[in-house]
This record gives C-alpha cells, structure tokens and sequence, in this order.
C-alpha cells in the first residue's frame, strides 16, 4: 500500500506544481491546493500507516495498545490542514480583487507596479 | 585622552539639537574646542618629550579590540595640526559660511571630523584606526558634498567616498592579516616583531594591503583623482581635511608603520617609485591649471607625493626631512587655501588670469599669500627652506639612486615654487582692475587665522629652535630613531645642498615670470582627460552598473513562474545529488496483494480527479474535481486510522470549494495562456519533481521509523492531559500555544478576507 501512497504523493505534487508554473492566477490557487494536499500525505506517509487503529484510548486502560497509528503526524497534518485553508481562503478573495482592479489574472500582466506598463 | 578624542563627537552630537542657537553670531564660539584640545595636546609636550604616553580603555576585550590610545612624537606632531589648524579653520568658517542655512551641520561635520582624526592618529590599535579612517572618509564625504543641490558636488564625494572606502577596507584586511600573523591587534606589539611579521609568507599581501590604504588616502598616483576632484567643497574644508589633516592620514600610517617594515626592499622601492611619480606627474598638472583651488590641489598630491618618496627613502635623514616637511606643508598649504578663500569670497572668482593687484585693496592677505609663498618655494628664512635643505640632503645622501632621486626632486620643487607663487603672488601684484576697486579683506576673522599660519612660516624659519626637542626629537624617536644629533638651522654653509636650493629657487622664479596661465595650455590638458586614471575609474564605474542592470534583468526578471522553475531545479539537482550512490529503497511488491478493493478505487477516482483538474479547460469543472481530490484524501485518511484528519480535511474542502464556486463568477475564463512548448517544459519538470518526491519516500519508508516523541504522547495524553483522542490532545494540551497561535493566523486571514471583500476603491484608484 505505501508503493501506492508513494505513487500517488508524487503525482500530486506533479499536478501542484505543474499548475503554479501557469500564467493564470486561478490555477496557480488550484496547484497551491494540490500541493498541500501532497505535503499532507506525505507527511502521513512517512509517519508510517496502520490500518483501522486511531490513536484514541479505549474506555478502561490508561494507554494505548501495542499497535496505533503514529498520533504525532496527524496532530501536524491538522494544523496544516487548517492553516492552509488560511491562506487559500484569503488568496481566492485577493485574486477575486485583484481581477476585479487590473481586469487580468494573467501573472505575466502583474510584475510591475506602473500602471500602464 | 579618550575625553579628547570623544569630545568631538560629543559636539557633534550636541549640535544636532543646539545647532539653531550657535548658528548666527555665536558661531565663532565652537572653535573653543579645537583651541582647548590644541592647548590640552600644547601640555603634553614634556611629558611626550620624556616617552609615549599610553592610555588603555577596554572596549571589546574578547576580541582583542580596545580604544588604546598611544601619544607619542609622532601622534603628537600630527594631533597638534589637526587641532592647531582646526582652531585656525573654525574661527575662519564662522565667517566665511555666516549666515549659511546648513552652518550647523557645517560644523557638526567638522567636529566629527576633528574626532575622528585625532581617534585616527592616536588609536593603537588597528580595529579602532581602521573605524576612525572610515570615519573620516564618511565625515570627508558629508563635507565635500555640502553643497548638496550641486551635481558636481555630490558625484565628488561619492568618488572621494569610494576611492577612501576602498583603501579604508584594505586597511581592515591588513589588520586582520597581521593580527593572524602577530596574533594581537596592538600597533606597539607589531613593530615589536618586525622580524616576524618580514619572515612571514604573508608579509606581501600585508605590505600591498597598506598601500592600498594609505596610497587612496593620500591620493597616489594612480588614485589621486579624487583630491582636484574634493575641491567642490566649501574652502574651509578643502583646507582642513583635503591639504592639512586627512590627506595626511595615509602618510601618518606609512610613517606610524614603517619602523615594521624599514628593510624590506618591497616597502622601500614601492614608496619611491609611487612617491616619486606622484610628485613629479602633480607637479607638472599644476603648469596647466588655472583655478586657484586646483592648482593648489595638485600641488597637495604633489607634496603627498614627496612625503611619501622620503619615507621610501627611509633613511634617518630622510624621516626628519619628512616630519619637517610635514610640518611647513601644512603651515603654507592651509594659509593658501584660506588666502584662496578669501579671494573668491570676495571677487567670486578664482581664476589666477583674470585676478591682479589686490594687494591694494586686502593688504594683510597679501602679505599671508607672500609669505606662504615663500615657505613653499624654501626662500629663506622661511621653514620652507629648512625642509628644502634637509629634503636635497636626504637625497644625496641615500643609498637608492641619488642621482635620479635629487633630480625629481629638483624638478618637481621648481614647479611647486612654480605654482605656489602662482597662487600666493600673483593674485595680487600688477595693476587692479576696476572691477575689483571696491573689494574688501572682509573680516578679521577670515585673514587673521589666515596670516597667523602665515606668520608661522615665517617665525618657526628663524626660530627652528621651536620645534626641534619639543616636537621633531620624540617624532623621531617614535619611528625608532634614537640619539639622531638634531640640529636644525637655516644656514649650513656653502655646499651642493645650497646650490640645490639656488637652482631651485632661480628656476622657479623664471618659470613663474615667463610662463603666463593661459586658457590654451588647460584645454590642451583637458584632451588628456579621457586617459586619466579619473576616466578609467569612472568607466568601471559605468561597467559595473550596467553590468548589474544585465545581471538583475536576468535574476530578477519578474516572472514568478521562471524564479519556481530556478528554485524547483535547483532543489532537484541538489536533492538528487545526495541521493545519487546513497539510495537503495527496499521495496515489497508483495505487499500489492493485500490491497482491497476500495482503497484501489478512491486511488482510480482519486488520480482521475488530478488530471480532471490540471487538463480540463473549464474553472467550474477544474474546482468541482479539486473537491474531488480533496475528498478522496479525506476517505484515505478514514483508511488509515485518522478520523481527526478526516473530519478537518472534509469541513475544509467543503468550505475551500463553496468559497472559489461563491467568487467563481467573478473571475476570467480560461485563457490559453502559454504554448505547447512551455507547456511540455513545465510538464517535465513537473514529473521528475514529483518522480523525485516518490523515489525520496521511499526511500525513507525502507528505514526503519523511531518514533519517541509519538510515544510519549501516546503514553502521557490520558495519565497527563486527562483525554482519550491523543491526536486532539496533543493539539489543545501539549501543543496549546501553538494552536493558539495558528487560531490567531486564521483570524487575521479572516480578517483579510473581510476586508478584502468590503473594500470599497475611490475612483482614481481603479484602472481606468
């Protein structure tokens, strides 16, 4: 299953950057997107997987049992998860402005603060 | 001594709110300072007479870095001149600038200045020296660029300012190279070991690092360029700093360093040969110049020239001629410049061809510009002829080429005294235009301190007495020099040295009566130009940046995807070089066969998605299949045991895609921006990227995990923390503070949003 994971991580990445290296202001959000969602399961990934044991103590003992998921990656990927909505969210209304003021959402068309260049 | 030093600064300082007061009459007042420190070093005199006085203060004792402060002779002679003829300079100013806007600044410049030098010349230590010659170069800078709505002005200081900086910084590595040589920063411990630092594989580098230093301050040949050039400032400061004190600087470090380096044929031979085409080329550059300040520049570099030759001479009587030397230039040298001054101040011109007679209108100017004149072409009883004749004696009397040695010599005095009678004469004999009937001296305070350097000239001649035990004995004795039978005197008796200084002096004198200044003579030089050294500077210059405009056109090109292209190729090269030879990935293909049939279906649909995504060409399409891809995350998440992960990966995509579908309609189509060829580039860049991604996980799979800080939690989230869900535990408990923080970023992204939403723009402000 990791070789899948592995494989899947990559591609993910691959898509994410493929789409931050266009023109197009969208896409560069979309690729972001992807690629965190390749940084989160990477992150998993090597965190080691373990199928159908959540990292939660079960009603009687004081610890968990011999075999759980590694909570460690999961507490990281959740912060991750969230922050990065952070920054989507707030990238998604700047474009929306951004277009809104300069009428483009060609990159190309931003790299200068003159006006009429 | 240390309150000496500071005192300067601490004026400076104190100007910056005070200025506003002392800047109308009350100016005159600030030259108590130079005056009270040129009596403080005056009473110093015994004591130096008796031996060096050294004075530690610890600043940065770690590093060996300390305001050690060291007065001996040769400090002395130096720290007298610089207050000496800052007193002079102080009081001249406050007329000369009266009334000036900026007069305050004026003078917080000079006072930084003053401190500076004296710091300079009395620090012994080199890290200190070296801060103290920056500082100067900075103060110098300030000052030449005073008249800061003057173009002319300010590219001189920049070029004052880098070709000193320049020198300034080799001075530093000097620094550093003897100390890794000497292992001390203290100038007293270096010319203790001579012999160490001359054995020394790096004595080379730490010669031509001095050079470096003191032949761009005491602009040499081929960096004299900037002084002619620093002449754009206001007179006051082309007498103190730029004939008087700072040029001297570089001439003081030879001297202060050459009881280290006497012997070595490298220091000599360097010092004659710069020296000696210094004098010689700037001499001569005087018989085409006919603006007063310029010809007394290169008459400067010219005698910058000399003192430097003479330090290459190195012998006894060749250091005596130099201090003596240093002494009568600054006396004649800053009398001219003030004289110069005063002349244009008044006729608002400096041109020797078009200013005649004024001796009738500004006597006592007069007679200072006679006498400085004397001293510089060593008429006696003026001191300029003292140093003349021990200048021809020390001459004759080496060991390098006595011959060719007095012969510059000769040459280049005849057209100093060319050029000093120029300047000091000429201005004010034959008949007086009428232009000029109704100018004025002005007031005492311009030609006082004028005519008492001037008097100086004349008095230290027939007095020599004056200074040969109190300053020149412990000058002497400070480069090293002990027991030298000094005995100073106008008249040695009728030898070569006399017939010399009568050459000299009949030579001079029929070169100033035949040869007119004429404009011809100086637009013939400017011809030249295009070969001087200046040009060759400024052309690096030019070079140099537009060596850098292509630089930063390439670098900094603007194209935010070509900057991620650099940085992703960069990370692969680097990534893949270490894991070229060191990569073996276990991989268990066996473990294939355990796959269900619903993790082998969200990894279909999930892959589907992705390229949905990058390839379809509609935005609707392309945000509903990131939904998609987000969602299978979150299933394979559920997969393996992270209910947590799961839970936040649905709300946050949900939300993520409801936003882009809620500004959706506002945004562009799709534009097919770039070629196919662009595309297939970034295609596959992007695949060996995340080819690399796969291979390094993989990689790291193969290793066995140790996992202490999982177990930890595990173990202590319920015995601890009192909660069951070690993934929340260790968000809101052991992690708290951190959580608190990434809640803080979303509220500010939050309040971003908001705010990006309402924002209203006023019409101006919207693209048109």
């Amino acid at each position: 299953m990791e070789i899948l994971l592995a494989l899947m991580t990559g591609v993910l990445y691959a898509a994410g950057i493929y789409m931050i290296l266009r023109r197009s202001l969208v896409k560069l959000i979309l690729g972001l997107i992807l690629l965190g969602n390749g940084v989160n399961l990477l992150i998993f990934l090597l965190g080691g997987i373990t199928k159908g044991k959540p990292p939660v103590i079960p009603d009687g003992p004081a610890v968990l049992g011999e075999v759980f998921a590694a909570p460690l990656p999961q507490a990281l990927i959740l912060t991750a998860i969230v922050i990065s909505f952070g920054l989507q969210s707030f990238a998604i209304v700047l474009i929306k402005r951004a277009y809104k003021v300069v009428k483009t959402d060609d990159l190309d068309e931003m790299n200068t603060t003159d006006e009429n260049a | 001594m240390l309150l000496a030093v500071l005192s300067g600064f601490i004026f400076a300082l104190l100007l910056v709110p005070f200025g506003k007061v002392l800047k109308g009459k009350w100016s005159i007042l600030l030259s108590i300072l130079p005056l009270a420190l040129f009596i403080f070093f005056l009473q110093k005199i015994p004591q130096v007479i008796d031996g060096a006085i050294l004075e530690r203060n610890q600043w940065v004792p770690q590093l060996g870095i300390n305001l050690d402060f060291n007065l001996d002779g040769l400090s002395l002679i130096f720290a007298l001149m610089i207050t000496g003829v800052g007193t002079m300079v102080f009081i001249y100013t406050s007329y000369y600038l009266k009334g000036h806007v900026y007069l305050d600044r004026f003078f917080g410049f000079l006072c930084l200045f003053m401190g500076a030098m004296l710091g300079l010349v009395l620090s012994e230590n080199l890290i200190t020296l070296f801060l103290f010659w920056e500082l100067t170069s900075i103060s110098s800078f300030f000052l030449i660029g005073f008249n800061n709505e003057d173009p002319a002005s300010r590219k001189s200081a920049l070029i004052a300012l880098s070709v000193t900086g320049l020198g300034g910084l080799c001075l530093l590595a000097a620094g550093l190279v003897i100390h890794g040589i000497t292992d001390s920063f203290s100038i007293v411990d270096m010319l203790q070991s001579s012999t160490m630092m001359q054995d020394h594989s790096f004595f080379m580098a730490v010669v031509c690092l001095i050079f470096g230093a003191a032949f761009t301050k005491s602009a040499q040949f081929p960096f004299h360029f900037w002084l002619p050039g620093a002449m754009k400032a206001p007179t006051p400061v082309s007498t103190y700093l730029h004939s008087a004190t700072m040029v001297k600087a570089g001439i003081y470090l030879l001297f202060r360093l050459s009881p280290a380096f006497s012997g070595s044929e490298l220091w000599h031979y360097s010092l004659w040969c710069v020296g000696g085409a210094t004098m010689v080329y700037a001499a001569f550059q005087t018989l085409f110049r006919d603006d007063l300040k310029s010809i007394l520049a290169y008459s400067t570099v010219s005698a910058l020239g000399i003192l430097v030759f003479l330090i290459g001479l190195g012998t006894e009587e060749a250091m005596l001629a130099g201090l003596v030397f240093l002494l009568v230039h600054a006396l004649y040298k800053a009398t001219l410049f003030l004289m110069t001054g005063i002349i244009d101040h008044a006729a608002h011109t400096r041109n020797v061809s078009e200013l005649s007679g004024l001796r009738k209108v500004m006597l006592p100017v007069a007679v200072a510009g006679f006498l400085a004149a004397l001293s510089n072409a060593g008429i006696p009883p003026s001191f300029g002829f003292i140093g003349k004749d021990l200048i021809y004696e020390a001459s004759l009397h080496t060991g390098v080429f006595p011959l060719i040695s007095t012969v510059a010599l000769v040459s280049t005095n005849v057209m100093l005294l060319f050029a000093g009678f120029l300047a000091g004469v000429r201005p004010f004999i034959g008949p007086l235009p009428t232009k000029y009937k109704d100018l004025q001296a002005g007031s005492p305070r311009l030609w006082v301190p004028t005519l008492i350097l001037a008097t100086l000239c004349l008095v230290i001649g027939l007095a020599p007495g004056l200074i040969s035990n109190s300053l020149i004995a412990p000058a002497l004795v400070a480069l090293g020099i002990q027991d030298y039978a000094l005995d100073l005197k106008l008249w040695h008796g009728f030898n070569t040295v006399l017939a010399l200084s009568a050459t000299t002096i009949g030579l001079g004198l029929g070169l100033f009566f035949l040869l007119k200044p004429s404009l011809n003579r100086e637009e013939q030089m400017l011809k030249w130009e295009k070969y001087s050294p200046l040009a060759f500077f400024e052309g690096m210059g030019s070079l140099t940046f537009r060596f850098s405009t292509l630089w930063t056109g390439m670098v900094q090109n603007g194209y935010l995807r070509n900057y991620i292209l650099v940085i992703l190729l960069f990370l692969m090269a680097l990534i893949g070089y270490g894991m070229w030879g060191n990569f073996h990935p276990k991989i268990d293909f066996t473990q294939l066969l355990d796959l269900t049939f619903y993790e082998t279906g969200i990894m279909a649909i999930m892959l589907g998605a992705i390229v949905f995504t990058v390839f379809t060409g509609s935005r609707l399409t392309a945000v509903a299949a990131m939904g998609v891809v987000g969602y299978s995350l979150c299933l394979l998440f559920v997969f393996y045991s992270a209910p947590d992960l799961a839970m936040t990966q649905f709300a946050i995509d949900t939300l993520t895609v409801i936003l882009f579908v809620l500004v959706l309609y506002r945004l562009p189509k799709y534009l097919p921006f770039s070629d196919s060829r662009v595309r297939v580039r970034d295609g596959i860049v992007a695949l060996g990227f995340g080819g690399m991604i796969t291979l390094l996980a993989l990689g790291v799979l193969s290793d066995p995990m140790v996992s202490e800080v999982s177990e930890y939690y595990s173990a202590n989230a319920y015995k601890l923390a009192k909660g069951k869900n070690v993934v929340n535990v260790i968000l809101v408990d052991f992690r708290g503070m951190d959580t608190l923080v990434e809640i803080t970023v979303l509220v500010i992204a939050a309040l971003g949003v908001f705010g990006l939403m309402k924002l209203r723009l006023k019409s101006r402000e919207r693209i048109r």
